[in-house]
């Protein structure tokens, strides 16, 4: 429990998050990261959570990765919550009560939940993804296509996610439209 | 005055602590999730005056990596107070490596001006904003204001935009010229000159703006749609002085007028310094 952080906090976290905001910026990019070995997470998924997790955040995580959950605290120190209040949500696509996690209000969109998705392979084919941050069109392999389609109508409202595979991690923002490919 | 200490262990890596830096990030994550919308932040008070760019300074305190190379910009010039003082500081709480040239820095932190230099994937331009509410000034009241963007209610911004045609013959807005973003959300792009407006638009490179007084942080992705506003029989000019370069003979690069003496002599040069020495030395 007391290993698998980070060992250079400022300089691992900074690495980690410009893989986090430029997979964000650049929906369907995949990233390479490193530094965590949570047990029972990737450790795209661990990282993800040491750079954006600490005392001020609510967690939800899925009950299959509850082995993780001492973990979590001892290196972040954040809380866990319900899903209604969660800021930040990990879990297999299937765990994930998609519909309950906060979507934002219309006068603060922003307030909405952060979805880490644990995938068990990330690669740039699947579904099409157009929209902000992306120059013509890409593709990643999302879990499915109706669910990230509906998301996108609720704009300005809406989940955010990244998809986390071993030590690689993509994101997807509300505002990319997915098509079946 | 001293040069930058190189490893002043003093500080943490970019200044910030951990804490403040993942605030931050939050935030960005969601600018950049809902493009030109302001997300609030905590601010920081940070060892340098509001107005002298304590927004864009914890947005690329937050961003940087120790494998960054960062270009300082204030007006287009890399060599004026603003711009060396941020320099210096990222030198020394960071040890970042810096440059003046646009095409070889990953993040640039820019005081009003995108650089005349087209940039590419990959880099990020951090903007220092003063007031980042494009209604503020028609409408103090920020709970209005939050109001409007929720409703999309922005016809206040064209009856202004209307009330200048009507004065002036045409759109007197020359810098923080307001955009509509992705159709959706409008947005003050910082005091640029609206010369600059047409960058914003389907630019490669990610932006991100940061007002420290305000907290408030927005982005743009790359390749997001950006319309300045307008009317059908007045479209939106991105306007200049009209002459070429003194130094360079640019004709397409935005101008600064300098005054030359007390005789009303003056020389228009290019505000952006690197772009104007590097065609000097082609």
């Amino acid at each position: 429990m007391l290993e698998g952080g980070f060992t250079d906090q400022p300089r691992q976290s900074a690495t980690a998050f410009r893989a986090a905001l430029d997979a964000m910026a650049r929906p369907g990019t995949i990233h390479t990261v490193a530094g965590a070995q949570p047990p029972a997470l990737s450790i795209a998924a661990g990282v993800l959570l040491l750079t954006l997790a600490d005392r001020t955040t609510s967690l939800w995580l899925a009950p299959p990765l509850s082995a993780a959950r001492d973990w979590i605290t001892f290196h972040t120190g954040a809380t866990f919550s319900a899903p209604e209040d969660a800021q930040i949500a990990i879990g297999a696509w299937h765990d994930l009560p998609v519909a309950r996690f906060p979507i934002g209000r219309p006068d603060y969109p922003d307030r909405s939940a952060t979805l880490i998705v644990e995938m068990p392979d990330l690669t740039a084919t699947g579904p099409r993804l157009t929209g902000p941050g992306i120059k013509d069109h890409a593709n990643l392999s999302l879990p499915e296509t109706e669910a990230f389609r509906m998301n996108a109508t609720a704009f300005p409202l809406g989940l955010d996610f990244f998809f986390t595979a071993g030590d690689r991690l993509a994101a997807l923002p509300r505002t990319t439209k997915v098509e079946a490919a | 005055m001293n040069a930058p200490q190189k490893n002043t262990t003093e500080y943490n890596f970019a200044y910030l602590d951990e804490d403040t830096k993942r605030m931050i990030r939050r935030a960005l994550l969601k600018a950049v999730a809902i493009p030109g919308y302001q997300v609030p932040f905590a601010s920081r008070e940070m060892p340098m005056p509001y107005g002298w760019g304590t927004g864009g300074v914890q947005v690329t305190a937050a961003c940087l990596t120790p494998d960054d190379v960062l270009k300082v910009i204030d007006q287009g010039a890399d060599d004026t107070t603003n711009a060396v003082s941020i320099r210096k500081f990222f030198q020394r709480t960071a040890d970042v490596d810096v440059t003046e040239r646009t095409a070889d820095a990953t993040i640039i932190q820019t005081r009003h001006r995108i650089p005349e230099a087209a940039l590419t994937e990959g880099q990020i331009l951090v903007f220092q904003v003063p007031i980042p509410e494009p209604l503020r000034f028609l409408e103090p009241r920020e709970t209005e204001t939050r109001k409007m963007h929720e409703l999309e209610e922005y016809g206040l911004m064209h009856v202004k935009l209307y009330e200048d045609i009507a004065k002036h013959g045409q759109i007197a807005t020359a810098y923080a010229y307001p955009v509509k973003v992705e159709g959706r959300y409008v947005m003050d792009p910082s005091p640029i000159p609206k010369f600059d407006n047409p960058k914003l638009s389907d630019n490669p490179a990610l932006m991100l703006f940061g007002a420290g007084r305000e907290q408030r942080i927005y982005a743009l992705p790359p390749h997001t749609k950006v319309a300045s506003l307008d009317f059908e029989d007045h479209p939106f000019e991105a306007s200049k002085a009209n002459h070429n370069c003194d130094i360079c003979g640019a004709g397409d690069t935005y101008l600064d007028e300098v005054i030359t003496d007390d005789r009303g002599s003056r020389m228009f040069v290019c505000s952006d310094t690197d772009h104007c020495r590097t065609r000097q030395e082609a």
